[in-house]
């Protein structure tokens, strides 16, 4: 997994409630049997009219807006465990989801995979959409080491939490096999005393 | 310390705890399908693993599946490469696999129950949001993406921060015409669709204790539609005769050893929830939604409520419905009895019963599609399927079908169909679909009459 320790970027506001994984990456395209190439199919419904055509009303046609950055509302990535959802995200180039609210599968797969998700106050989130919508070029910086996001050029900055094993491994580029590989031992153990377990019932 | 079924389970299943981090949990029974497993075996090749405990790993075939003609070559050639994946993969590694076909194929969380593989006490996870469906045995039992599936893959174990936990009390005796179906999605309208994230919730009291196994299953299923990780129900006499002799079931002193652990796992009395929730069954009525999350939901008598915001008005706009509006003589062209929520027998025979005797509507297309082969063979059995194709609806092959809409069973856009599913997200059942969540009861009257119909007076 790729390291990540901070980022300056501009940002894509998606100010809708409840966005599931169903409209991240609809299920017709989850027939590929490898991790690449969702991010053409990224929120494909909204992005593109039925004929297949852009729509120009969503704001990933729109070309005020770019960057790694993704600012979303409450409750994203509810519904279907799919992990080609953060793939998706990933591969259209989002390193950063920025929302008040995750659904926890969600969360846990973009963790996996070296997505940051970033949960921010409601307040704050409002804040961020405003700025970004107002001024598309505003930088937003998300700094992992110190744990905090801001808008800059503004002073607002807010504190975020992430799990301290969860960072030191998106900090050092490990994973969760890595980790699980090396207790090995321990769950062998675990399994042998399982069995007395049941033995000696 | 008094402790939750929740508690207990997980306990029994924790091999470390990282300080101020996670903890290690061992996983019993991991289950795998096509389409979220292809891209951890290639991490395990890639990294050069093994996989570790292939015998507790068992595989189906069931989201992008055809429900016709499976005896044929499967005709979508990306369809096909995901199915052979699997079947090499399962070949490979030495892992069980029901494929297409096989008498026990069916969709994982219907064939894992109807096979014993399922039972109480068990951590049992699956690369699939409705693996809560298993919490109906009292198993901890949830859905996870697919680098966790290679974490399991590589060591049967998962690395976890322990869920909060959550208890759902409905006390008193279910109305007629309300089923299973109808109390989840009464829930859910009530609590949200996000109040149970971060958390494992045990449904308890009266209403789930009198419910049979598919009854709770159903309900455990949408766990995850109100953002909880699983759903769980105390193991008891119902969960243990279900059990009893299904083919991977315990057998013999084996049974009886694990019978008295069962027993021990129900929540302490003084045990303490992070947080509760009480009903009264009363107060449920037969429910259906309105909108494209399954916390929109209303009982079928209701008006659809009105709300001032962005959110709402989209998603009223996306289902062309009206703040204030009744849903009664609503015309529906597609209905869908089928999905891991309701396509267990116990649902077919109370599609049956209603339909016995009657026509469906002439503009409905009515899809039945059971959860598994036995299910499908036991519709045949028990002679419902004449009765359906009497009526005019269409029996079709087990798998997830219309409720992902990922093979060719789409609900054409703009059209409303009543599904039994549980989901209702824009475009879930096909670009462009409209999706109305309910029971298998309301479904087979909605395909008779043609419309959306006032269930309680109807049935009175
Ligand atoms: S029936 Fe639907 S919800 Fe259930 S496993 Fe299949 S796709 Fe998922």
């Amino acid at each position: 997994m790729e390291k990540y320790i901070s980022l300056s970027s501009t940002a894509v506001p998606l100010p809708h409630e409840n966005v599931d994984t169903d409209q991240i990456i609809p299920a017709r395209f989850l027939k590929s049997t490898s991790r690449e190439g969702f991010g053409d199919n990224l929120f494909r419904d909204w992005r593109y009219q039925k004929d297949g055509s852009l729509n120009a009303d969503f704001v990933l046609n729109d070309n005020r807006y770019s960057g790694q950055i993704l600012i979303a509302g409450h409750n994203f990535g509810c519904g279907s465990s799919r992990e080609h959802a953060a793939w998706a995200l990933s591969d259209y180039g989002f390193k950063v989801i920025v929302s008040s609210f995750f659904a926890d599968i969600f969360k846990g797969n973009a963790l996996n995979i070296g997505v940051l998700p970033v949960q921010v106050s409601p307040a704050f989130l409002d804040v961020l959409l405003k700025t970004v919508q107002e001024h598309p070029q505003t930088k937003i910086e998300v700094n992992l080491e110190d744990q905090y996001i801001s808008g800059k050029p503004s002073e607002d900055k807010e504190h975020f939490e992430i799990d301290s094993y969860k960072k030191t491994c998106l900090i050092n580029g490990y994973d969760d096999i890595d980790f699980l590989l090396s207790k090995r031992a321990e769950i062998e153990l675990f399994e042998k005393q399982q069995e007395l377990a049941r033995v000696s019932d | 310390m008094s402790k939750t079924l929740f508690d207990k389970v997980w306990d029994a299943h924790r091999v470390h705890s990282i300080e101020n981090g996670p903890q290690i949990l061992y996983i019993d029974k991991h289950l795998i399908h096509e389409v979220t497993s292809p891209q951890a075996f290639r991490e395990l090749e890639l990294r050069e693993i093994p996989l570790f405990r292939p015998q507790q790993v068992v595989a189906t075939a069931d989201h992008n599946t055809p429900t016709k003609d499976q005896h044929l070559p499967v005709k979508d050639e990306l369809s096909r490469k995901q199915l052979t994946q699997l079947s090499e993969n399962c070949e490979k590694n030495g892992i069980r696999l029901y494929e297409l076909g096989h008498k026990y194929n069916g969709i994982v969380h219907v064939m894992a129950p109807e096979l014993g593989i399922t039972q109480p006490g068990m951590s049992i996870v699956c690369g699939d949001s409705h693996t809560s469906t298993h919490g109906a045995f009292g198993s901890i039992a949830f859905g996870i993406g697919t680098s966790q599936v290679a974490q399991v893959f590589a060591s049967q174990c998962l690395l976890l921060t322990k869920p909060k936990s959550m208890r759902i009390t409905v006390n008193g005796k279910l109305r007629k015409g309300v089923l299973p179906k109808d109390v989840i999605l009464y829930i859910i309208s009530k609590i949200g669709t996000n109040a149970g994230t971060g958390y494992f919730c045990e449904y308890a009291g009266e209403v789930f204790e009198n419910m049979s196994m598919e009854g709770r299953m159903t309900v455990c299923n949408m766990s995850i539609e109100m953002g909880a990780r699983g759903g769980m129900i105390a193991p008891d006499q119902t969960t243990f005769a279900y059990v009893k002799g299904r083919k991977f079931a315990p057998k013999g002193e084996d049974w009886e050893s694990k019978l008295a652990y069962w027993k021990s796992l129900p929540s302490d009395d003084q045990a303490e929830f992070d947080k509760e929730y009480a009903f009264d069954a009363e107060d449920i009525e037969p429910m259906i939604t309105f909108g494209t999350n399954p916390g929109m939901g209303i009982k079928v008598s209701e008006n659809i409520p009105s709300r001032d915001d962005a959110s709402f008005e989209k998603s009223l706009k996306y289902m062309d419905f009206k703040k204030g509006e009744s849903l009664i003589h609503k015309p529906v062209n597609y209905v869908f009895i089928g999905s891991c929520t309701n396509s267990r027998i116990e649902d077919f025979r109370v599609a049956a019963e209603f339909v016995k005797g009657r026509q469906k509507a002439e503009h409905v297309t009515a899809w039945l599609v059971p959860g598994s082969k036995q299910v499908e063979q036991q519709i045949e059995a028990e002679g419902l399927k004449a009765i359906f194709t009497e009526a005019g609806f269409e029996l079709r092959q087990p798998g997830c079908s219309a409720c992902l809409a990922m093979n060719e069973d789409k609900i054409p856009a703009g059209e409303y169909c009543v599904s039994t599913s549980n989901r209702n997200f824009e475009g879930r059942q096909g670009q462009g679909s409209r999706t109305l969540l309910a029971s298998p009861l309301l479904a087979a009257a909605t395909a008779i009459e043609g419309k959306i119909v006032d269930l309680t007076k109807f049935l009175n």
